[in-house]
């Protein structure tokens, strides 16, 4: 879609700054940022049109590394500034870069807000389940027993899982994906460019300094097959190095079951991401690495009228009723009298 | 009774008086009735001259239960008249209001004319025919008292029936008995006789021209939607609720055919981030608060300081600290404003003097934003916001222009390819507004110190200074685009009285009386709080003695002492009140007798 002759033709580079990158050596965020590159060049969007806002953290310098509009603002806040711009500019395309601190600890409030409005806005959360920018403390993803230097004994907070509080707030996208497999990242990005209303991405993304390899399980070619479960709309829940495993509902539970020995494809759930009810989409974001596998890919994707359209669609429809208001009439709303 | 209150300073208006009021009720919704906590209260000055507030000593009150004449009876002039409904006064009732005697036989009201009257009987009968449960026929006992009230002072009904017949319309029954128990409390006045006295206050000879009574709240409301036409701006309004400013967004969420947008945000925080980031995408961004929101909102407005966007912050002032008195007025956010953020981070500030003057500070605000792009702190009150006044309705072409420009090509050839530098000047050091959207303009804004002209990250010491000092010129650059102060009275003397936001009508109408025993003394008053009028320094000089009064503990009186090392003199009161006319006659006497 973005080769029409009419669009303007972009490519990664054009999407570079002249600043030089300051994340760490070997940090999952390099990747991110090669591929959004390429994935927003793809697309046919004017440059100008696209707009990058951060909160803080080592995600938040995000804008600074975009040769687009970019806003880096304060800490948790960014969906704040991304609803007030979208709010009126829906010719904007704007992406919130935000982490599991900023978005999930000092920021869950506004993200619970933003995507429960359903603003037309992509939310993209970094998860390497650990504070980086203050160097190493643990984080509301963090697995319990996290040790860490706010934390030496291991950490006792219950983590809080990044796609249900989306799913709960009833995003109408959802996906998950990793900073290393840069396809299906390149993908999912796509996808939520292509989303029309709140589109709320997790990357898992390793912190090289602090947390390093916090999931492995997730990307190591070795394992990683059996411990995570590529999503595919339409089709059976199987996964497995031989493809041999499968998701089936038991009750209201999942379960694990192996194929074969009276068991088939036709037993297992069927990955449905336009079901409008988020139920089953939120019983996929409960899995969790090492009882399941960790589903990867698009949860949800359902289309829902945007604040935005809705905050127009109001005024549209009341000019329409009583007439565009006028400065004079505004002034004399109420009781008048004249003073000769 | 806040009802009743509007319908008589209506009447009143139409009339053609001028008119000042002053609400009072209580933060609980529910109130238990009959307490004192529970009492709500309207006072209303009305005169055929020109006044500016709304009265220190009431010439009449009306008592509906013990409680209201206990929390109000204070006030009433001796001689005065009170109307009490004696219906309410049982023993129950005498309890919850802490009387341990009926002060209706104990002899403790004979300093007044005391008018005793069986509102609640007089009322059921009058809505006897109308098929009404006692709860809603007793709830109407209010619209007799008001109509008792508009035979004593003679205001015409009619206002008040067609208000009656819009707002209750679509249930007849309601309707019907509003009306005549208005209708009932007239005609009550009219032919029992109980009252001996009945008066008439002719128009006041003010300005000519349309008129409308208008509260500080409407007045910020009207305002926005006139400055974003003027200006050909989108206005984005994102509030949380929080008394006394959640009005505004009531008015403005209900002007959409005018093409406002309102947001009701999740909370302060995210309110400020909305304004802040429409802003950056072009539109006139604003939000309102209280001092407690403002709390929340100092980290963004900080960044707005940084990023150099244009929004503004209206702060509805109200009694503090924490929560306070929600619904009291005070003055005791300015050096907030001034000084509550970290580092060195200076904004504009303006304060309207009076409910009408919201209207045109709130055009100041835009425009001072926009042509120096700058968060601009909007100071009103409690009792400006609840507060109504005439206002003399401004001619559409007569308002003032804002003019508001945005690049559209680059402003750099600086290493042969054509760029934009956010943060390069002009010669009153204002940075130029690009809007996203705009090819060839792409540039990052963020709360990290930035270079100078080229707006990279920069952790340069030097640049750091340079660009602390350059955001505070730009600021004070302002006062080569505003008013210099004016002083009322004469241009040098004995004492200056200066004042600065709501307090205005009070310190006037006392200096007017001062100026009449013939004491030297002059009155200026401060609508720009930051920067301050460039003459601000010289006017300080002619006069011997300074005195400020404020709502707070001398937070104007400390910032001129700090800026000009005068010995201003406070008159400070805190008491979630307006000043009386009194109280600072009183002061100027003690200052100026010896």
């Amino acid at each position: 879609m973005a080769t029409a002759s009419s669009l303007p033709t972009l490519t990664a580079k054009d999407l570079a700054t002249d600043q030089e990158v300051r994340w760490c050596p070997g940090c999952g965020d390099y990747s991110i940022l090669a591929q959004m590159k390429k994935a927003l060049a793809g697309l046919g969007i004017p440059r100008e049109n696209m707009v990058f806002i951060a909160g803080i953290g080592c995600s938040s310098r995000f804008p600074y590394y975009m040769n687009t509009y970019g806003f880096h603002t304060i800490h948790g806040r960014a969906p704040t500034f991304a609803t007030g711009l979208k709010a009126f500019r829906p010719d904007l395309s704007v992406w919130v870069i935000t982490g599991d601190g900023d978005g999930l600890s000092i920021g869950g409030n506004h993200l619970i807000h933003s995507i429960r409005r359903n603003v037309d806005i992509k939310i993209i959360l970094f998860n390497n389940e650990i504070y980086g920018l203050t160097k190493g403390q643990y984080s509301p993803t963090s697995r319990q027993g996290t040790r860490t230097k706010s934390s030496p004994l291991g950490s006792i907070d219950n983590p809080v899982h990044p796609l249900s509080i989306a799913i709960g707030a009833e995003a109408t996208f959802v996906a998950r994906t990793l900073d290393v497999d840069i396809n299906h990242l390149t993908g999912v990005l796509k996808r939520a460019a292509d989303h029309k209303g709140t589109a709320f991405v997790e990357i898992y993304q390793n912190c090289k300094i602090f947390n390093d390899g916090v999931f492995e399980y997730a990307t190591d070619k070795s394992v990683k097959a059996d411990n995570t479960l590529f999503l595919e709309h339409g089709k059976p829940m199987i996964f497995g190095k031989d493809r041999n495993k499968g998701i089936r509902l038991h009750g209201l539970d999942p379960e694990v079951v192996d194929l074969g020995s009276g068991i088939t494809a036709d037993d297992l759930l069927i990955h449905d991401e336009r079901a409008e009810e988020p139920s089953l989409a939120y019983l996929l974001s409960r899995m969790v690495y090492p009882r399941f596998p960790e589903c990867v890919g698009v949860y949800r994707c359902v289309r829902r009228p945007t604040y935005e359209e809705q905050l127009d669609q109001q005024i549209q429809e009341v000019i329409q009723k009583k007439g565009r208001g006028k400065l004079e009439e505004l002034f004399t709303s109420d009781d008048t009298w004249v003073v000769k | 009774m806040q009802l009743a209150g509007t319908q008589f300073t209506n009447s009143s208006a139409i009339l053609g008086n001028d008119i000042s009021t002053l609400p009072d009720f209580p933060a609980e919704i529910r109130a238990p009735a009959g307490t004192l906590a529970g009492v709500s209260g309207f006072q209303v000055h009305f005169s055929s001259l020109d006044i500016h507030t709304p009265g220190d000593r009431l010439n009449s009150l009306v008592a509906m239960n013990p409680a209201a004449l206990k929390t109000n009876l204070k006030d009433l002039e001796s001689g005065g008249i009170l109307i009490v409904n004696t219906d309410a006064f049982g023993t129950g009732d005498l309890h919850k209001a802490g009387y341990k005697t009926n002060p209706l036989e104990d002899g403790s009201l004979k300093g007044y004319r005391v008018f005793r009257i069986p509102i609640n009987k007089l009322n059921r009968e009058a809505v006897a025919e109308v098929k009404l449960s006692p709860r809603e026929a007793d709830r109407c006992k209010n619209f007799f008292a008001l109509g008792l009230v508009y035979w004593l002072y003679e205001r015409p009904l009619e206002p008040t029936l067609r208000w009656i017949r819009d707002k209750f319309g679509k249930n007849p029954a309601v309707m019907e008995a509003n009306t005549r128990t208005l209708k009932a409390g007239y005609n009550y006045g009219e032919t029992t006789e109980t009252m001996p006295v009945h008066y008439r206050v002719p128009p006041a000879s003010i300005k000519p021209g349309t008129y409308r009574k208008i509260t500080g709240n409407e007045a910020v409301a009207m305002g926005m939607v006139a400055a974003a036409n003027i200006a050909n701006k989108p206005l984005i309004y994102a509030s949380y609720p929080i008394t006394p400013a959640s009005d505004i967004l009531h008015y403005l969420a209900d002007l959409k055919r005018y093409g406002v947008k309102t947001i009701q945000a999740e909370d302060e925080i995210a309110a400020i981030g909305m304004a802040i980031g429409a802003a950056f995408g072009g539109a006139l961004g604003v939000t309102a608060t209280s001092g407690p929101g403002i709390c929340l909102k100092s980290e963004a407005i900080g960044l707005a300081v940084i990023t150099e966007l244009p929004v503004i912050i209206i702060d509805v002032q109200r009694g503090g600290p924490s929560t306070g008195l929600p619904t009291k007025t005070e003055q005791a956010d300015l050096l907030q404003a001034m000084f509550g953020r970290n580092g060195e981070c200076p904004v504009a500030i303006v304060a309207p003097c009076s409910p009408a003057d919201c209207f045109a500070m709130i055009f100041e605000a835009f425009r001072i934003a926009t042509r120096f792009m700058t968060p601009v702190f909007f100071m009103s009150d409690g009792y400006l916001a609840n507060g109504a006044e005439p206002w003399l309705i401004p001619k559409v072409e007569d308002l003032p222009k804002i003019q508001v420009n945005h690049p559209l090509t680059p402003n750099s050839n600086g290493n042969g390819e054509a760029h934009f530098l956010p943060y390069k000047r002009d010669e009153r050091l204002v940075r130029q507004w690009a809007l996203p959207g705009t090819p060839g303009l792409e540039h990052r804004i963020g709360g990290l110190e930035k270079e100078d002209v080229t707006g990279n990250v920069s952790y340069d010491p030097i640049n750091h200074e340079h660009m602390i000092k350059t955001r505070a010129q730009k600021i004070a650059n302002i006062a080569e685009e505003i008013p210099e102060l004016a002083v009322a009275g004469p241009a040098e003397g004995d004492l200056l009285v200066l004042g600065w936001g709501g307090t205005y009508g009070s310190v006037v109408t006392a200096v007017q009386r001062a100026q009449r025993k013939g004491y030297k003394v002059a009155q200026a008053h401060f609508r720009y709080l930051n920067p301050l009028p460039k003459n601000t320094p010289e006017v300080l000089k002619r006069y011997k003695k300074i005195l400020v009064p404020e709502l707070n503990r001398g937070q104007l009186s400390w910032l001129l002492r700090a800026l000009y090392l005068v010995d201003a003199v406070g008159l400070n009161k805190i008491q979630g009140r307006p000043f009386l006319v009194s109280e600072i006659e009183e002061k100027i006497d003690q200052m100026l007798s010896k």
